[in-house]
């Protein structure tokens, strides 16, 4: 294995790995929020049941992503010190005011987690504010330094280091207010959803728990108002990309052919050897229109670009279909939930609707995986977007596949550990007695 | 304000965030010693009064080490790349260790069975021993000057130039000194004489384990790292900074024979960040002897001012929130209660 195979594949791993922590840890402490804030106005002990709950389980999810998070800072130079050479100063504030966000979400997380019973529920409540909003915040620091390696600004190259350095245009570059809308939003969608399939699991086996009915609708109503207004933001973003990194919207539609009226591809597997993708199912000029806004208009395909300069179009198309896949089933999901909801003023708990639930929960954690191979994938071969190439910024050091195993044999373990606390958290369902008095079924 | 000027403030600001690094999150590396060497009749109390005690500030007591890497490599991008380049290795077994008893820490506590909750309290203490001696064995090797490229060299993770005699015991002293602090702030999280007595004795040994060692590493600091050794022992302010380091770890050991635990609490957090500030002040201008300094390292001026700014805006939240957090969970060590 070449020394840039395992450090992009570490680096790969690290990622995939912390993306799902870090998003829970954006929706669940709003959502635990939002439990407590119903206690808090309706004095109903299981809406603090399960705000404590909720707060358990971003406990869990907190320090496996706060410690993964960590890893990445250091990896950023341990695998890629010429990146972090040249860019450093100019990403560096994003970082800085990341680290400001984590460390105001780490205080308090501590306050909420154990001051029950120690501060005014007001008080409580408020730093529970702080958690979900310094989460939220944190997130979106860091896509905004993802969204300058997809558009570079704020800076000249002279003799390949940079000068006049603007780190503030850098963080407003092209690409930042759709990468940091499109990716928070995101995330409440999959971090809801897959809350959501937890309850509805549990609630089908004990139709009767208030606990389990009211963690649902909490959950669907965080995750089904982001799954609606995504497909909204994934459009202003394939806008950007368009404008932006053409060649990233070629690979990601499929397109060889740079041609008037592109049609959009839906399905399909591209074949760069033969030039085309196969089996899709297209609708003329349609790519044209998302696009550009015009069934004319000319869409670059990844012919125009030279083969060195073109990502793998084979994996960043099957993601972008398998991102685009989930958040349609999602969407629909949710409208069902909405429709329901508003015509029988109850969340629907018929037997098909909670199977349904079950088996879209894990689509949103799958779109953001694979949204992330997208933009990430998609800007190959550079680590930089037309600045530096991803090869020119691996490390010289010797021996990475030792590193690399190391790393994957602790996430794996991570990654099982934390599914069993969470399963265990799951089954100590009966908890909901200690709520007191009965807690008949909403039915 | 020049651009030297700048740097140096960012420099300072860095070292600053390594001391409170020390002073919290090193204690909550102490403390998983302490859990690992618990023993006697009050074993399991004194494990409980460890889990207590930083429950509630752990995850704040970690996030400085991240800031310390943030300003890092956004204001010293070159010195950043150098040291994770040639540090690669120690650098790696650090994270595994941060991640392992990060998680482990976490874990136990919510963990629902019992033997499964001991064994996470092990992987939460083994690697806090671990840890630290990476982490001095870091600063070690940078004052060594291990820690600067050499020209055209490719670094083989299997073939380490970190492991030195002086990088060692840098690590070693920084796990004596983490013991020290931990052992010192657990008297008072107790109102048991006995368990506060068990701390005691902790701390007074392992306050002599830190005197030999800072004295071993001074003295191989005279062959082994000769250019901060210069500074330490010839600069003007050299003599003053170990007059009164030494001072403090005196009163330390007053303090804790005749039970002023408070006293003896505050004497050994200045003791702590004397010796780290005596450590910045030796390596100063130098981030990685013999080439980088912090002035020919550092990113542009404007860079420097915004990250200035974005610091003074962060500790506008932080400050007030990290004392409402002290107050909340850690009033009761700072009013006098013997």
């Amino acid at each position: 294995m070449s020394e840039l195979m395992a450090a992009r594949i570490q680096m790969e791993t690290s990622l995939a790995f912390h993306i799902v922590f870090a998003v829970i840890g954006i929706a669940l402490p709003f959502m635990m929020v939002i439990a407590e804030a119903l206690w808090l106005r309706t004095g109903e002990p299981v809406y603090r049941l399960l705000a404590r709950r909720w707060a358990k389980g971003s406990a869990i999810l907190f320090a496996v992503g706060a410690v993964s998070g960590t890893v990445l800072s250091f990896e950023l130079g341990l695998l890629w010190p010429r990146f972090m050479a040249f860019a450093g100063s100019i990403i560096g504030l994003p970082f800085a005011l990341e680290g400001f966000a984590f460390f105001t979400e780490a205080i308090f997380l501590g306050i909420y987690l154990y001051g029950w019973d120690r501060i005014p529920p007001l008080a409580h409540w408020f730093a529970g504010v702080m958690v979900a909003a310094s989460g939220a915040a944190s997130a979106i620091f860091v896509v905004m330094t993802n969204a300058w390696m997809n558009t570079p600004v704020g800076f000249r190259v002279v003799d390949g280091r940079p000068v006049d350095v603007d780190p503030i245009a850098a963080m407003m570059s092209p690409a930042a207010l759709a990468e940091t809308l499109h990716m928070t939003i995101a995330a409440y969608a999959a971090a809801g959803f897959a809350v959501a399939g937890v309850h509805a699991f549990l609630l089908r086996r004990d139709r009767s728990n208030l606990f389990h009915r009211r963690a649902l609708a909490i959950a669907l109503a965080v995750g089904g108002v982001a799954a609606i207004i995504q497909p909204a933001t994934g459009h202003y973003a394939a806008e950007v990309v368009a404008r932006t990194q053409p060649v990233k919207l070629a690979a990601m539609e499929g397109q060889f052919r740079t041609e008037r009226r592109a049609p959009l591809r839906i399905g399909g597997f591209p074949d760069p050897a033969a030039g085309e993708t196969r089996y899709a199912l297209e609708i003329p000029a349609g790519l044209s229109i998302l696009a550009y806004g015009r069934p004319d208009a000319e869409v670059l395909g990844l012919n125009d670009f030279a083969p060195e300069d073109r990502p793998n179009v084979r994996v960043v198309h099957v993601a972008f279909q398998v991102m685009v896949g989930c958040g349609m089933a999602m969407m629909a999901v949710a409208l069902w939930a909405g429709w329901s909801a508003w015509r029988r003023r109850a969340v629907p708990d018929s037997d098909g609707f909670l199977r349904v639930v079950v088996a879209a929960s894990p689509l949103g954690m799958l779109a953001v995986e694979a949204g992330w191979v997208v933009t990430e994938v998609g800007r190959q071969p550079w680590v930089i977007q037309g600045v530096m190439r991803t090869a020119d910024s691996v490390t010289d050091v010797r021996g990475l596949w030792v590193s690399l195993l190391t790393y994957s044999a602790l996430y794996i373990m991570l990654g099982g550990i934390v599914v069993m606390l969470m399963l265990q958290l799951f089954r100590a369902s009966p908890e909901v007695r200690e709520a007191g008095g009965k807690v008949g079924g909403g039915k | 304000m020049s651009d030297a000027a700048l740097a140096t403030i960012v420099a300072v600001a860095m070292l600053v965030s390594l001391i409170v690094y020390a002073l919290l999150g090193g204690a909550d590396y102490g403390a998983g010693v302490w859990y690992l060497l618990a023993t006697g009749r009050r074993k399991e109390a004194q494990r409980e009064l460890i889990d207590r005690a930083i429950g509630p500030v752990w995850e704040a007591n970690h996030v400085w080490l991240i800031l310390v890497v943030v300003l890092l490599f956004s204001a010293f991008p070159a010195a950043y790349a150098a040291v994770t380049s040639t540090m690669h290795l120690p650098l790696s077994l650090m994270l595994i260790g941060i991640v392992l008893r990060g998680s482990a820490f976490t874990f136990r506590h919510y963990d629902a069975s019992a033997p499964r909750r001991r064994r996470w309290g092990r992987a939460f203490a083994a690697p806090s021993v671990a840890t630290p001696v990476l982490l001095g064995i870091v600063i070690g090797a940078l004052a060594a000057g291990e820690a600067a490229p050499r020209p055209g060299e490719v670094v083989d993770l299997l073939a380490p130039r970190w492991l030195g005699t002086f990088p060692l015991t840098v690590g070693l002293f920084a796990l004596a000194i983490f013991a020290y602090l931990a052992a010192v702030y657990l008297i008072l999280e107790t109102d048991d004489p006995e368990l506060r007595d068990d701390f005691r004795r902790r701390a007074l040994a392992s306050a002599v384990v830190v005197g030999a060692l800072a004295w071993l590493v001074y003295l191989l600091a005279r062959t082994q790292a000769p250019l901060v050794f210069s500074q330490l022992d010839a600069s003007p302010w050299g003599r003053p900074v170990r007059i009164a380091t030494g001072a403090c770890a005196i009163l330390a050991l007053l303090a804790l024979t005749t039970r002023r635990y408070h006293v003896a609490r505050g004497a050994a957090m200045v003791q702590t960040a004397l010796i780290l500030w005596g450590c910045g002040l030796a390596l100063y201008p130098y981030l990685v002897p013999p080439e980088l300094t912090i002035y020919n390292a550092a990113a542009s001026r404007r860079t420097l001012i915004l990250l200035l700014s974005a610091l003074a805006a962060g500790a506008f939240v932080l400050i007030p929130s990290l004392v409402y957090l002290f107050r909340i969970f850690k009033a009761h060590t700072f009013t006098t209660t013997d």
